[in-house]
């Protein structure tokens, strides 16, 4: 176990150096960071002499393990669009994206285990049989048209209808009032959440019928055990599991946000940061952004291969 | 004579289920097809998807790509009516135009980043399952690094990477934005990863089979081994993955489009009819949206029904 912890850990490792090494070329060669001085007010001595202020004038090999040097002891360095320390712009973000991603993740985890084990119980019912259908369409939506869909009808046409209506966007507003923050999460968190309902529910199903088909199911019912006690304590345990890995490597993509509905809901998250200084050559906050998140999978990846082996003791790791 | 056809003709309605079985076996192709045929879904998917392509390419006779290119800043934002049956854009162009040559974009970007990412996946799969050791390694760490990125990500940092400065180009008469290739580019290199996992599983079992000992016996080359008998033998999950990526690929332009880094206009693609409907939809504008989205949707609706179907036709050990 130890050894195969180990092992992971230095996978993980190199993993994450082929990914920084990648994008950090990638994104410098992407764009010009410099590009935001050339509006005619700055001579070319005073941009050769912040280009070299920057760093910029070096080889982009070099950059990197200078960026790779500081970014291992927890500095991102300094936003190069922003004037700000990267860590700091972070933080602003990163409470937003919790907000929205746990909230939207409560929801998901809820709504898909109710749904996938009632339509597994009955199974080919009308329910099953529609929510089948729905989920498989649903599965099949792009996110930008739920969102789109979502805000014409409750925040457009609601407000034309006179009817009362939610917020378009969050640009403004603030977190202490807990009621605002509520209106403002309906929309997104509901369009973050149609998509990997379906997907969840879907899955759930399966693995559910799959289990309520085994014969200790048949021997918990035999000795006259209540059927809901049959469903959710020794069903479903088994038929969750790998539901749990599944949310367990979806879950640390939620750290970066969701980029498109972030855009939609104009949500101030880290999604709609990368977004907008990926296009400004922002390196350092580009990068720094890439790097939390791919450790995240990382770190997630070995966790749920680690936690899967303690909740099913079928497993073994080698 | 009527009298005895009369009396032959029971015996001709004989058992049909013992007939079949004394038929010639079928091949392994007609069975996926008879399995693909009973899949109602797949049926309704295959028809949906060609009805779906004869609308983007007879609609191509009935309005020429100028008219759909035309700015016509005195009718814009206009509601669908019949001049106009989808309605205008905010420069005033007819959107049913723009979505009959957006939708030819639209797929052929699908097609063309499938097919790379079929390349990709299948020479990087391959050679990571046939040569395992250090090879396999390498690779395996390559695509679970590309797997830790959201795709999102590495589509914004790739269009930004090749999206600088882009020339026009023509092809059969035609003028397109060169950004068309640049999303098939970025599409195609961000969505290998999967088939590069699903051939090389696929080829470390098979590589264990006799009949690989045996062409290596006969000093067949590890090339020829790998291209004409390991390959081969894996289609029917390339075939499925294909299918679901080409849906995948469509949603990925939207998109990149969506978020102004895909293909650029005049060019239109389902993607970039909508990159302006978030400021307009305040305005109640909801044309801009719910078309191009329409249409996105029901070709990945009917392409996801089409590789559910293949999936159930192509697995052996379905029954039919």
């Amino acid at each position: 176990m130890t050894t195969y912890i180990l092992r992971r850990l230095i996978q993980g490792i190199f993993i994450l150096m082929i990914i920084t090494t990648v994008s950090f070329g990638l994104t410098r060669m992407a764009s010009d960071p410099m590009a935001q001085y050339t509006l005619g007010r700055i001579s070319s001595e005073d941009r050769a002499r912040i280009r070299k202020n920057l760093g910029l004038d070096q080889p982009i090999p070099v950059q990197y393990f200078k960026w790779l040097s500081l970014a291992v002891r927890g500095d991102f360095g300094y936003s190069i669009t922003n004037r700000q320390p990267v860590s700091e712009l972070i933080m602003q973000r990163l409470p937003q994206t919790l907000v929205l991603m746990v909230t939207a993740e409560v929801v998901i985890i809820i709504l898909s285990a109710l749904l996938g084990i009632y339509s597994a119980v009955k199974q080919y019912s009308l329910f099953d049989n529609v929510l089948t259908g729905l989920s498989f369409v649903g599965f099949s939506l792009p996110i930008f048209f739920i969102a789109l869909t979502l805000m014409f009808i409750f925040a457009v046409q609601f407000k034309e209808w006179g009817l009362p209506y939610l917020p378009t966007g969050a640009d403004v507003w603030k977190f202490t009032d807990l009621s605002e923050l509520v209106t403002h999460l309906i929309l997104p968190v509901a369009s973050l959440a149609i998509i990997q309902v379906a997907g969840y529910t879907r899955y759930l199903r399966s693995s559910m019928l799959e289990v309520l088909s085994q014969d200790y199911i048949r021997t918990a019912r035999a000795k006259g055990l209540i059927e809901r006690a049959v469903v959710v304590r020794h069903a479903l345990r088994n038929a969750a599991l790998p539901l749990v890995t599944l949310i367990g490597l979806d879950a640390p993509a939620l750290l970066a946000g969701a980029i498109v509905t972030e855009t939609v809901y104009s949500w101030p998250g880290m999604g709609r940061l990368f977004w907008q200084q990926a296009g400004r050559g922002d390196y350092p906050t580009v990068m720094a952004i890439l790097l939390i998140v791919a450790t995240a999978v990382v770190v997630f990846q070995i966790l749920t291969d680690i936690a899967y082996t303690v909740v099913d003791p079928r497993i073994r790791l080698s | 004579m009527s009298q005895v056809s009369d009396s032959i003709k029971p015996h001709l309605t004989f058992d049909t289920a013992a007939a079949e079985a004394l038929a010639a076996p079928l091949s392994p192709g007609q069975l996926a097809w008879r399995r693909f045929k009973r899949h109602r879904m797949a049926v309704v998917g295959s028809l949906g998807l060609i009805v779906m392509m004869i609308f983007i390419i007879t609609g191509s006779f009935f309005y020429t790509e100028k008219y759909s290119n035309f700015n016509d800043p005195a009718n814009r934002l206009a509601a669908p009516a019949p001049d106009h049956y989808f309605g205008t854009d905010s420069t005033g162009r007819d959107l049913f135009a723009r979505i009959i040559y957006g939708g030819q974009i639209s797929l052929i970007i699908g097609v063309s980043s499938v097919a790379l990412a079929l390349l990709l996946g299948i020479t990087i799969g391959g050679l990571a399952g046939y040569y395992s050791g250090w090879v396999d390694a390498i690779l395996m760490r390559f695509t679970e690094a590309a797997l830790s990125i959201p795709s999102l990500f590495l589509l914004i940092i790739l269009g930004k990477l090749f999206g600088s400065e882009i020339p026009t180009m023509k092809l059969l008469g035609r003028t397109f934005s060169g950004s068309v290739i640049v999303v098939i580019l970025v599409i195609g290199l961000t969505s290998w990863m999967y088939l590069a996992r699903i051939v090389r599983a696929n080829i470390l079992s098979l590589r264990e089979m006799d009949y690989i000992a045996a062409s290596r016996a006969l000093g067949v080359s590890n090339l020829r081994i790998l291209v004409q008998h390991l390959i081969p033998n894996t289609i029917a999950p390339i075939i499925v993955a294909a299918t679901l990526g080409l849906a995948n690929a469509i949603i990925s332009e939207a998109y990149v489009s969506f978020l102004g880094l895909g293909v650029q206009p005049p060019t239109a693609s389902w993607g970039n009819l909508m990159d302006q409907s978030i400021s307009l939809i305040q305005r109640g504008v909801w044309w801009m949206w719910l078309f191009p989205s329409l249409f996105i949707v029901l070709t990945i609706l009917f392409t996801n029904f089409v590789g559910d179907g293949l999936r159930d036709a192509l697995d052996p050990r379905r029954k039919v």
